[in-house]
C-alpha cells in the first residue's frame, strides 16, 4: 500500500489548519512565489510559446510512452546503468531495500522526491534497519519533526524560524545548548554542517528525477541547494526513483521544459543546479558512484493514459498551481491529507488512491481558474476536478442531503414557469424576514453562509415578474 | 510476466496500441535522431560582445561574480579573489590540461593541489565545458579533468570559461556536447547558475545551503 | 438564419440590435435592480431589450457533476434565446457558462453543436458587450458632484476575468464617471471565496478566503465596493456587514446606469451607514 491518506477527513483537517495560528501566520503573507513568477514570465517574451511547446512535448511523449520507455532503458543499460521496473509501491520499496541490503548499507542520503513519500519509503527502510537521511533543508526539517511535506517544492513552508530552532535544539543535542540560533543563517549553517557529515558517510544516495531523457538514458534533477548532487555523487551507489511519466524524448525537449519549470516554481530563470546523470562513474573518473540504478515505477500512472485524466500526466511538479490557489493559501498542504496538495493534488490523488477516499479534494474548489492560468504545461485543472465531481455524482458518492437539494432545485430549474412561481414566493418571504435591516443573520438550510456572513435578502418581487408588469 | 512486461502492456492497452505500429515507431525514431529545437529565446541570440555582456549580467543576477581575465592572469585573479574574501591561499583543481598549463608558479603564496575533493577543501577551480548567456549558466562535465566533487564540496568555486565557449542558449551547448564527446556521455553534466542557496527556513533566502556559497566566474579571451 | 457579425452577433443592417437579457437567477431573485440597470444601459446604447422566460444557466448542476440536468437546462436556454441578435448577462460567471461551457456539453451530439456554437458566439457579459461590441466609451451616469468623490474599489470576478477577459472594460467606463474615484485593492483578481455551492459546502474555507478579500478591500480606504457578479458581491457584502465595516456594495451596472438611489446590497436605506 502507498502512504496512508487522511484525505477522507478533509473537513476536520481544514478546521485544524484554519485554527493553527503558526500555519496561518506562515500562509498569511501570501506565498511570494506568485509575484516572482509574474516577473519572470514578463521578462521572457517567449514564455507563452514555451508553455505551448512544453505541453506539446509532454503530449507527444505520453502518446508514445511505451516506445520512449524502451528507448530510454536501452540507453541506460548501454551506459552502464541498471533498470528495475516496479508495478506498485510495494515492489519499488522491495527493490530499493534489496539494493541497500546487497550493499550492506547503513545510511542512505536522500534528495527530494515526492515519489518516495508516495510509496512510504522512509518508514519502510527504517523498519528494515536502514537509516534514511533527508538532505533537502526543508525535508530535513520536517523529517526531524516526523511530519510530511506541506508543499511539493517548499516542504517546510508552513513553519516559522522559531519552530525550526526548537527542533534543532531538541535533536542536535551534541552541540552547545547556549549557541545562537536566532537567525535563518545560523540555522542553515548548523544544518549544513550536520548534513555534510551524513553526505560523506552515506553508503547509498537516492534521488528522484525531474525528467528522464530517452535519447541519452539520463536522469535530470533540479535543486537550488546542491543536496541532490552530493547525494548522488558521494556514495558508492546512486538510486533514481521515478515514475513512468517523467520521460522526455531528447535533450532539446528537456531544455524546453526546464525553461518553464523554475520560472513557474520560484520565478528563477534556472534553478542553481540542473544535473544530468548518465550511468555510474566512468573508469577514469576520480569521483562518482560505482553503481547507477533506476527504479521505474507505475503505481497507477498507466491507468490514467487514454482516459479523461491523461492530461494530468503532463505535470512537471513546479507547484505554481498551489502557490496561486486561494484554497491552498487558506488551508496549507497538510489538510489535503496525502502527498500532493493544491489543485494538482486535487486531480491526481483520486486517480491514485480512489475518488471514494479523496472525494473532497476536487470538490473544495471555487473553480477560480488561477491554477490553469499559471500551469506551465496548460493542464485544464478545473475541468478535471469537474470530471471527478461527475464521477462522484454517477456513483452517488455525494451526501444524500446535497443530492436531494440539487434534485429539488433541478426540478424547478427545468420548468421556468414553476421556477418563477417558487422564486416569487421565496423572494417575498425572505424580503419580509429582512424588512428592517435588509439582511438576515441566520437562514435555515444555509448555516454555512450565515455562520460567517449576513445574507442580503431579496428586494421584493422577482425581476421577471416586475419586467412583465412594466412592459404591459 | 515480468514487471517490465506488465507495465509496457498496461501502457499499450491504455493507449490502444500494440507497440509494433510502424508510424509510431518512425515518429519516435525521427524525434530521437533529429532532436528538434523548439522555442529558443531571442534573448541570447546576440553577436559575441553583447552575448558576453548578457552572460556577465545574468551571472551577477544569480548572485555569482564574474571577471574578464587573460589566460595567463588566471592564477593572479584566483589569488586576488581569495585574498579579497580573507580566504586561505589554497585551491584544488582537476587534471584539465587548460588549467594545468596555467602559470600557477607565478603565485608563490597560492597552494594548488589536484584531484577530486573529499570535503576538506575550501576552494576549488574548474574549467567549464561552456556556458549559456541566456541565464548565466555554466556547463561542466565530470571526469578526471574536472571532478564533480570540486563543484559541490568546497565553499568557494572558481570556474574558468573560454569566451568562445559562451553560447547564447542551451541548445548550442547540447549540440556541442554531442559533437565533442560523441557517444561518450559523461557521468554528470552540471548546469550551474549561481551559488548554492535555500529559502526553506522562513522563506529567507540564504547562500551556501550545501554547495558553494561563492561562485566566481573567470571569462578568458573575451576582449 | 441571419448572417453573423465579426463579433459573433447577428447582422442587423440598420435596425436596432435585439438583445435577449439573460438576467441570471441571483439577480432575478435577490436584486432585480441590477437587471433594470442592465436593461437601461443596453437601451441607452440603442438596443431593444427583451427578457424571455428563463430560470438559470445550470451552473449549480454543472459544477455538482450532474451533466444530464445541465444539458436539459442548456437546451431550454439555447431555444429560448434563439431569436435574438445577442444574449447579454450582467454576470461573468453566467456568461462564461453560456459562452464557454455550453458548447462543451454538446460535443459529439448530432444536432446541437451548431446551435450551441451560434448561441455562444452571440453571448456576452454586460460590460464587455457595451465596450467591446457596442463601442461605448463613456456612460452618462454621474454621481453627486457636490460632495467629495465617492471612493470605490473594484473586484475582478474569476470567471469574467479568466473565461471572458473582462478587466479593462469596467475600469474604462468607471473612469469616465464624474464624482467617482477608483482605487485598486491588493490582489483584485484573487477569488473572493464565493464559488457557487462552495461557499456553503466548504464554508470554513470560503470564510478564510473572503476574510482576506475584505481586508484588502478595507485597506484601500474605499467606502464603495463594485464588481460585475452578484454572487461575489453578496458574499463580500455579507462578510463586510458581519464585520461591521461601513462599505457599501453595489453591482457595477447600477453605478454605470446612474441607479444608486436604491439601497446597496444587504441594506434597507441608502447613503452612508453609521458604524455599528
Amino acid at each position: 500500500m502507498t502512504l496512508r491518506a487522511t484525505s477522507p477527513a478533509f473537513k476536520e483537517n481544514v478546521r485544524e489548519a484554519l485554527s493553527d495560528v503558526q500555519l496561518q501566520k506562515a500562509l498569511g503573507g501570501g506565498l511570494g512565489f506568485t509575484e516572482q513568477r509574474r516577473r519572470a514570465a514578463e521578462k521572457l517574451p517567449e514564455f507563452e510559446a514555451l508553455r505551448d511547446s512544453a505541453r506539446d512535448i509532454k503530449n507527444h511523449t505520453l502518446a508514445h510512452l511505451d516506445l520512449y520507455l524502451e528507448a530510454y532503458e536501452e540507453r541506460v543499460v548501454a551506459t552502464g546503468g541498471q533498470v528495475h521496473y516496479a508495478v506498485d509501491a510495494e515492489a519499488a520499496r522491495t527493490i530499493i531495500l534489496d539494493i541497500c541490503r546487497t550493499a550492506a548499507a547503513k545510511t542512505v542520503t536522500k534528495g527530494k522526491t515526492m515519489i518516495a513519500e508516495e510509496i512510504g519509503l522512509n518508514d519502510f527502510l527504517e523498519q528494515n534497519g536502514v537509516v534514511p537521511v533527508e538532505t533537502d533543508l526543508g525535508e530535513y526539517i520536517i523529517q526531524i519533526r516526523h511530519e510530511t511535506p506541506s508543499h511539493i517544492i517548499a516542504p517546510a513552508i508552513h513553519l516559522n524560524k522559531e519552530q525550526v530552532e526548537e527542533d534543532f535544539r531538541r535533536v542536535h543535542t551534541h552541540l552547545p545548548p547556549d549557541r545562537n540560533l536566532s537567525e535563518p543563517a545560523t540555522l542553515l549553517a548548523e544544518a549544513r554542517a550536520i548534513l555534510r557529515e551524513k553526505f560523506l558517510a552515506a553508503d547509498v544516495g537516492i534521488t528522484g528525477a525531474n525528467f528522464l531523457v530517452a535519447e541519452t538514458g539520463s536522469s535530470i534533477i533540479v535543486t537550488n541547494e546542491g543536496n541532490g548532487d552530493l547525494t548522488q555523487t558521494l556514495p558508492k551507489i546512486h538510486i533514481v526513483l521515478a515514475t513512468i511519466e517523467k520521460l522526455v524524448p531528447t535533450l532539446e525537449d528537456a531544455a524546453q521544459l526546464l525553461r518553464v519549470l523554475a520560472r513557474s516554481a520560484t520565478g528563477q530563470e534556472m534553478a542553481v543546479y540542473t544535473t544530468l546523470s548518465t550511468g555510474p562513474r566512468r573508469p577514469d573518473d576520480p569521483d562518482g558512484p560505482a553503481q547507477y540504478h533506476v527504479v521505474i515505477l507505475d503505481n497507477g500512472r498507466s491507468a490514467m493514459l487514454g482516459g479523461e485524466f491523461q492530461d494530468m500526466l503532463r505535470c512537471i511538479r513546479c507547484g505554481a498551481c498551489m502557490n496561486h490557489c486561494p484554497v491552498f493559501n487558506a488551508i496549507g498542504g497538510h489538510a489535503y491529507g496525502w502527498v500532493y496538495p493544491g489543485p494538482m493534488g486535487a486531480v491526481l490523488t483520486p486517480s491514485l488512491i480512489g475518488v471514494d477516499q479523496a472525494g473532497h479534494l476536487p470538490n473544495a474548489s471555487t473553480f477560480c481558474g488561477r491554477c490553469e492560468e499559471v500551469c506551465p504545461v496548460r493542464i485544464p485543472l478545473p475541468r478535471m476536478m469537474r470530471s471527478w465531481r461527475e464521477r462522484e455524482f454517477e456513483r452517488h458518492l455525494s451526501p444524500a442531503t446535497v443530492r436531494s437539494g440539487l434534485a429539488v432545485w433541478a426540478f424547478f430549474a427545468k420548468r421556468p414557469r414553476l421556477y418563477g412561481l417558487a422564486t416569487g414566493i421565496a423572494a417575498r418571504a425572505l424580503s419580509l424576514a429582512g424588512i428592517f435591516t435588509g439582511r438576515l443573520r441566520w437562514l435555515p438550510l444555509a448555516s454555512g453562509w450565515t455562520r460567517y456572513r449576513d445574507f442580503p435578502v431579496p428586494q421584493g418581487a422577482t425581476f421577471q415578474s416586475q419586467w412583465k408588469r412594466r412592459k404591459r | 510476466m515480468t514487471a517490465r512486461d506488465t507495465i509496457l502492456a498496461s501502457i499499450r492497452r491504455a493507449l490502444g496500441v500494440t507497440g509494433r505500429e510502424a508510424p509510431r515507431r518512425q515518429a519516435v525514431a525521427d524525434r530521437l535522431k533529429e532532436h528538434p529545437r523548439g522555442v529558443v529565446p531571442a534573448r541570447g541570440q546576440l553577436p559575441q560582445p553583447e552575448r558576453l555582456a548578457l552572460f556577465r549580467a545574468m551571472v551577477e543576477a544569480a548572485a555569482g561574480t564574474v571577471e574578464d581575465v587573460r589566460a595567463d592572469d588566471v592564477p593572479g585573479a584566483v589569488a586576488r579573489f581569495l585574498r579579497a574574501h580573507n580566504l586561505p591561499m589554497a585551491i584544488r583543481r582537476g587534471a584539465d590540461p587548460r588549467l594545468a598549463a596555467l602559470p600557477w608558479d607565478r603565485e608563490r603564496t597560492l597552494a594548488v593541489t589536484t584531484g577530486a575533493s573529499r570535503g576538506g577543501d575550501l576552494a576549488a577551480i574548474s574549467h567549464a565545458f561552456g556556458a549559456a548567456a541566456e541565464s548565466g549558466t555554466l556547463m561542466l562535465t565530470s571526469g578526471a579533468d574536472n571532478p564533480t566533487t570540486l563543484n559541490f564540496l568546497p565553499d568557494t568555486h572558481v570556474v574558468v570559461v573560454a569566451a568562445a565557449d559562451v553560447a547564447g542558449d542551451y541548445e548550442t551547448l547540447w549540440q556541442r556536447l554531442r559533437e565533442r564527446l560523441g557517444a561518450a556521455v559523461p557521468r554528470n553534466v552540471n548546469l550551474i547558475t549561481g551559488p548554492s542557496r535555500s529559502a526553506d527556513i522562513a522563506q529567507t533566502l540564504i547562500l551556501g545551503a550545501h554547495g558553494p556559497r561563492r561562485l566566481h566566474v573567470l571569462v578568458v579571451g573575451g576582449h | 438564419m441571419a448572417e453573423p457579425e465579426p463579433d459573433g452577433g447577428r447582422k442587423t443592417e440598420g435596425r436596432p440590435k435585439r438583445v435577449g437579457l439573460f438576467v441570471t437567477c441571483l439577480v432575478d431573485l435577490i436584486r432585480p435592480s441590477v437587471g433594470f440597470a442592465a436593461a437601461k444601459l443596453l437601451e441607452d446604447a440603442g438596443c431593444v431589450v427583451e427578457v424571455p422566460l428563463q430560470s438559470c444557466c445550470g451552473q449549480p448542476a454543472f459544477n455538482s457533476g450532474d451533466r444530464a440536468t445541465t444539458r436539459e437546462i442548456a437546451e431550454a436556454v439555447i431555444t429560448a434565446f434563439a431569436p435574438y441578435d445577442y444574449v447579454v448577462a450582467p454576470s461573468g460567471s453566467c456568461a462564461g457558462m453560456l459562452k464557454t461551457h455550453y458548447p462543451e456539453l454538446f460535443h459529439g451530439d448530432p444536432n446541437w453543436p451548431p446551435k450551441a456554437e451560434s448561441f455562444a458566439d452571440r453571448t456576452f457579459e454586460l460590460v464587455s458587450f457595451l465596450v467591446d461590441v457596442l463601442g461605448v466609451e463613456k456612460v452618462s451616469s454621474r454621481l453627486d458632484e457636490q460632495t467629495p468623490p465617492r471612493h470605490a474599489t473594484y473586484h475582478d470576478s474569476c470567471a469574467g476575468l479568466r473565461e471572458l477577459g473582462v478587466k479593462a472594460q469596467p475600469r474604462k467606463l468607471l473612469a469616465g464617471i464624474a464624482g467617482l474615484m477608483l482605487t485598486e485593492m491588493r490582489d483584485p483578481d484573487v477569488c473572493c471565496g464565493f464559488g457557487g455551492t462552495f461557499c456553503v459546502k466548504y464554508a470554513d474555507i470560503s470564510n478564510a478566503i473572503v476574510g482576506r478579500k475584505v481586508d484588502n478591500i478595507a485597506a484601500t480606504g474605499a467606502d464603495l465596493l463594485l464588481a460585475g457578479d452578484l454572487g461575489c458581491l453578496m458574499n463580500m457584502a455579507g462578510r463586510l456587514q458581519r464585520d461591521g465595516k461601513p462599505i457599501a456594495v453595489r453591482h457595477v451596472a447600477e453605478v454605470l446606469a446612474g441607479m444608486t438611489d436604491l439601497p446597496p446590497i444587504g441594506e434597507r436605506s441608502t447613503g452612508r451607514r453609521p458604524t455599528r
